[in-house]
């Protein structure tokens, strides 16, 4: 077993110096689509997190068996049939949002970090540091899902998980909510400004010129 | 990646074996959590009837949903063309009759909407209704499943009529795919709130408007949404098309409810 740093890095690691979003540019596209409310990133982000530590977890455990020609196509398997596994539970216990998150739980399936971590990291280290790292990845994303669905959802709607910050204009109040902010593409700005200001306190992450 | 990995026979046990395992979690996991989604489906139907019926205040729980939905509503089937009850088509089938189901694409259970007025071709002949009874047992409202396009797709709603069948109680908007902020206002309770008094009919035709700059006064006209006139008209067909003759005008006409 690795020792406590190597822990500590495979699972903090991930949220601001490897950060998966910011750092590799990738699960932009679930990004940018459930971030309106604070809620369903909060639900988008545990699957996520969920899906990766697990398919990290198994695709580790039988890397020494998976044959390199299918490698792909075995984690595929995984990945899918976790991410049916969560969205039947969602679809049990909480139904009211895994409809707001309609196909997006679906789609985690494509989602770039859980393949990227599966074969980049699950494929080549032991169970319990994969299981970490993917944990570690999920916080990653679910980070930056959070700070994103905060500011969206306050501009936009004048609320934080529902309950009301800043009342707006249609129910009587003075702030008027800001309409870019509430559709999806606004996104791209905050990921944007996000990475800009990892980037400004962390000058290591900026590429080099070509 | 060793190379004595790549024989055939193990390649293909491999992935044999990796299939055989996910199927079993997942139809473990679809067949094991079935009962609970479709209590939940059934609940979140019930609860938009309560709410359009005006008792969703009463209900907290989930086990009060349930128990109010079996004391006060009653599911009935509506023949859209003669306006009389029918019995439920679905009956003997097991699955509950779904008028935007299987049997509204059915040429032998649907019609063809000449025009598509609100925005779909074809609708069931027979629709649900629900009476909704007051504590003595008699009908205080009924309400109707109303369903048209928006500026993106299909809204789907909920109108709760009084016992006269002429004047609006509630609009509830419970699943579309409006802008959130612009269309997705429909949904706002304080522009739901518009809709109560609302009068459907003028001297017998469909009166209902949803326009901008709405007279004090004016009761057949609602204040569309600002920032949303494609939604607000969407809503303004969805009632026109639905209030009329080849909606539910026979059967608010007929006012079966009241024999």
């Amino acid at each position: 077993m690795a020792d406590v740093k190597e822990m500590k890095k495979a699972l903090f690691g991930p949220i601001i110096d490897s950060n998966p979003i910011a750092l590799h540019v990738l699960g932009i596209c679930s990004a940018l689509a459930i971030t309106t409310k604070l809620e369903t990133a909060l639900v988008m982000s545990l699957a996520l997190t969920t899906v990766c530590a697990f398919s990290n977890l198994f695709i580790s455990l039988i890397r020494n068996q998976i044959p390199s020609s299918v490698r792909i196509i075995i984690q595929m398997t995984i990945i899918a049939s976790l991410v049916i596994v969560v969205d039947q539970v969602l679809k049990a216990y909480s139904y009211e949002i895994s409809k707001q998150l309609s196909v997006f739980v679906g789609l985690i399936i494509t989602n770039c970090i859980v393949m990227g971590r599966a074969e980049a990291y699950a494929m080549k280290s032991p169970p319990g540091m994969s299981f970490l790292d993917g944990i570690g990845n999920g916080l990653g994303y679910s980070f930056v899902l959070i700070v994103i669905g905060t500011i969206k959802e306050l501009a936009g709607f004048g609320t934080i998980l529902g309950f009301e910050i800043l009342p707006l204009v249609q129910n009587g109040g003075w702030y008027q909510g800001n309409g870019l902010l509430i559709l999806p593409f606004s996104s791209f700005f905050l990921i944007g400004g996000l990475i800009w200001f990892i980037r400004t306190i962390r000058p290591e992450q900026v590429e080099p010129k070509e | 990646m060793s190379a004595k990995k790549e024989t055939l026979g193990k390649t293909v046990g491999i992935v044999v074996a990796v299939c055989l395992a996910c199927s079993i979690v997942v139809s473990g996991a679809a067949v094991g959590l079935r009962s609970l989604q479709n209590t939940n489906a059934a609940l979140d139907k019930q609860s938009n009837i309560l709410k359009a019926a005006g008792l969703a205040g009463e209900a907290v729980s989930k086990s009060d949903i349930a128990k109010i939905y079996d004391e006060r509503v009653e599911e009935k089937f509506v023949n859209l063309e003669t306006g009389e009850y029918v019995a439920n088509p679905a009956q003997g089938t097991g699955k509950p009759y779904d008028m935007y189901g299987k049997v509204s694409k059915d040429p032998s259970s649907s019609v063809q909407v000449e025009g598509a007025p609100a925005g779909f071709n074809r609708r069931a002949k027979v629709a649900n209704v629900y009476h909704i009874k007051d504590e003595q047992g008699a009908v205080s409202r009924i309400i109707l499943p109303v369903h048209g396009s928006g500026l993106w797709d299909l809204m789907y709603g909920l109108l709760a009529v009084d016992n006269d069948g002429k004047t609006v109680r509630e609009l509830i908007y419970y699943q579309h795919k409006e802008t959130p902020g612009l269309g997705g206002e429909i949904q706002n309770p304080a522009w739901q709130a518009k809709w109560d008094g609302i009068k459907l009919f003028k001297d017998g035709a469909v009166a209902v408007e949803v326009k901008k700059g709405v007279k004090p006064g004016d009761e057949y006209a609602v204040d569309g949404l600002s920032g949303a006139t494609l939604t607000s008209n969407g809503v303004e067909n969805t009632l026109v098309y639905w209030m009329g003759e080849d909606g539910f005008g026979p059967y608010l006409k007929n006012q079966s409810w009241k024999s």
